[in-house]
């Protein structure tokens, strides 16, 4: 539960809480917006079968930092990024890298549940089909639903629409496709901005379940989810990374005075 | 109910009481607007009664069946209903494939720069340039250009370029309602482009480029300008067997007997103008079920 952490003089300002294995990890990465600067100069690293939280008041990037760890900031025109994203050790933005094929690997759940409008089977299968899976597509998608504590609720309209289930329904159904993907990570976007604290509370359940197989990136507005329910934090302020270490060691000691008086409620 | 309300609103005195006045001018636009749609409802129902008093008379097997005929008790329309029914598929063929990924290419595809923005303003300025220019360019392209002839294939490609515009904005539109956020569900399972669009995009955007493609279909139906343009025959006693031979259609016929002295060949012009109207109706209720049945799939 606790790694071991040694603090790092990579960047005197931020001692950095280096976990044991990283699967991603982030080099004084900057992203702006046609040349409106969104990060500046991040550094820290994703450790695997960890979930880390990514905390910071409203415009300070962690959603755009969080969209490039698939590339999904791609999809927006005038994006630009510096810096490097290494993924097991190969730059995510270098010339040898399919984002297709990326994606793949590193899945995403979104703010707002964003299902298909198909039945709740076919909005697990489609993904896992159209990347050629072979295997049996019914037990994939029971096994997905299951790990994503939602199969008990559903089980008896498979082929319903999708759009016919309750917003936190919808939002576990998208973390089912996502996990029929068996992806290396699941990125996480506020998913629980749009739920009622009981679909919160089934989801954060799910989210220590779900950690022993997965590596988890979850960007989040609610102090008391990040301090639940992740291993690692980092603070991020209007586009700078403040402070990043260990979930508790950001709740308890942080290093830096903005940290505390942002975890304390004193401001954001 | 609504009354004691106002009193409630009145004893306050922030208000002015002025709900008579504007209950009054709610109502006179409900009128107007109610008297504008019913004149033109109205008008219509006066033209279609006009049309079946003079054409129902005419209006028998021998009629469908029977070439023209310098006749009026002799003279049909079978060569310009199956000259019709030829050109409407073609241009089906044509025009929905084009149109569609034209329209697809350039929402999903495409770098949105300068060019992009030129091309949507050059297609929407498109939509409406007047159709015997189409005539005119398909006279120049397909009949003399590529030595098509007056055949069915020159008659249906210029008629797919005149509705294409339509298409392409229509299933432009209807793209653009599909929201972003279902294609990022697919980019991040790990679809392409081509996944994405072919599987969410497409199906959700379907009905409306269906109504889009039925409106363009309709206006292609009772064109005239360009098809006597490029040369279509007002005169043919045959059936076309293939999309190289000439060929009428009911608008050509249509003109032709509206444009002869005899009173009888306008009675017959009214048959065809029912014959086609009835044909337009088929397609729309076609279109329409269609569109209602795969709305029900994606609730």
């Amino acid at each position: 539960m606790n790694p071991q952490t040694t603090p790092e003089a990579s960047d005197s300002e931020n001692p950095i809480s280096i976990p044991e294995n990283s699967v991603l990890d982030l080099q004084k990465v900057s992203i702006s917006y046609s040349g409106n600067p969104a990060v500046n100069g991040v550094s820290f690293p994703i450790a695997e079968h960890k979930i880390t939280s990514i905390i910071g008041p409203s415009g300070c990037g962690k959603s755009t930092l969080l969209r490039s760890l698939n590339r999904m900031n791609d999809f927006v025109d005038g994006v630009t990024l510096d810096g490097q994203i290494l993924y097991m050790g190969q730059d995510l933005y270098g010339n040898d890298i399919d984002p297709v094929a990326l994606r793949r690997r590193i899945g995403m759940v979104f703010q707002k549940p964003n299902p298909f409008p198909k039945s709740i089977y076919k909005n697990v299968a489609w993904g896992p089909s159209i990347n050629g899976y072979i295997g049996s597509m019914d037990e994939l998608v029971e096994q997905s639903l299951v790990q994503a504590a939602l199969w008990e609720e559903v089980k008896d309209r498979l082929h319903e629409s999708a759009l016919g289930l309750s917003g936190g329904q919808q939002q576990r159904l998208c973390i089912a496709r996502a996990l029929a993907m068996s992806p290396d990570i699941l990125l996480m976007d506020e998913p629980c901005s749009a739920l009622d604290p009981i679909s919160t509370a089934h989801i954060e359940d799910l989210l220590f379940e779900l950690k022993s197989n997965y590596t988890i990136v979850i960007v989040t507005h609610n102090m008391q989810q990040a301090s639940r329910a992740s291993d690692y934090t980092a603070f991020l302020e209007l586009g700078n990374l403040i402070e990043f270490g260990t979930t508790r060691q950001i709740f308890t000691v942080p290093q830096q005075k903005r940290t505390e008086e942002y975890v304390t409620g004193r401001f954001g | 109910m609504p009354n004691s309300e106002n009193t409630n609103l009145k004893k306050t005195g922030l208000y002015k009481d002025n709900i008579q006045t504007r209950r009054r001018i709610a109502a006179l636009f409900q009128y107007f607007c109610a008297l504008v749609t019913w004149t033109g409802v109205f008008l219509l129902a006066l033209l279609l009664y006009q049309v079946s008093v003079d054409g129902i008379q005419w209006l028998d097997m021998q009629f469908l069946s029977s070439f023209p005929s310098r006749f009026p008790y002799k003279a049909g329309i079978k060569s310009a209903l199956v000259g019709t029914f030829w050109l409407i598929t073609l241009i089906a063929i044509i025009s929905i494939p084009v149109g569609v990924a034209t329209a697809l290419y350039l929402h999903e595809f495409s770098r949105k720069g300068r060019i992009h923005k030129l091309i949507q303003l050059n297609i929407s300025n498109l939509a409406g340039v007047p159709s015997i220019v189409y005539g005119i360019i398909g006279l120049t392209i397909f009949v003399r250009g590529l030595a098509l002839e007056r055949s069915l294939i020159s008659g249906a490609l210029t008629m797919s370029l005149l509705i294409l515009p339509v298409i392409i904005i229509a299933s432009r539109e209807a793209i653009q309602a599909v929201p972003m956020s279902t294609r990022h569900a697919a980019f991040a399972l790990g679809a392409t482009r081509w996944q994405t669009a072919w599987a969410h995009v497409l199906p959700t955007a379907f009905p409306g480029i269906l109504t889009g493609v039925i409106l363009a279909l309709s206006r292609a139906i009772g064109e005239t300008a360009p098809l006597i343009m490029i040369g279509a025959l007002t005169y043919v006693a045959f059936l076309p067997e293939g999309p190289m031979d000439s060929f009428t259609a009911l608008p050509i016929q249509i003109f032709n007997w509206v444009s002869r002295p005899q009173e009888e060949f306008h009675e017959l012009a009214a048959g065809a103008i029912i014959v086609l109207l009835a044909v337009l109706l088929i397609m729309n209720a076609t279109a329409i079920y269609i569109r209602h049945k795969t709305e029900q799939k994606l609730k």
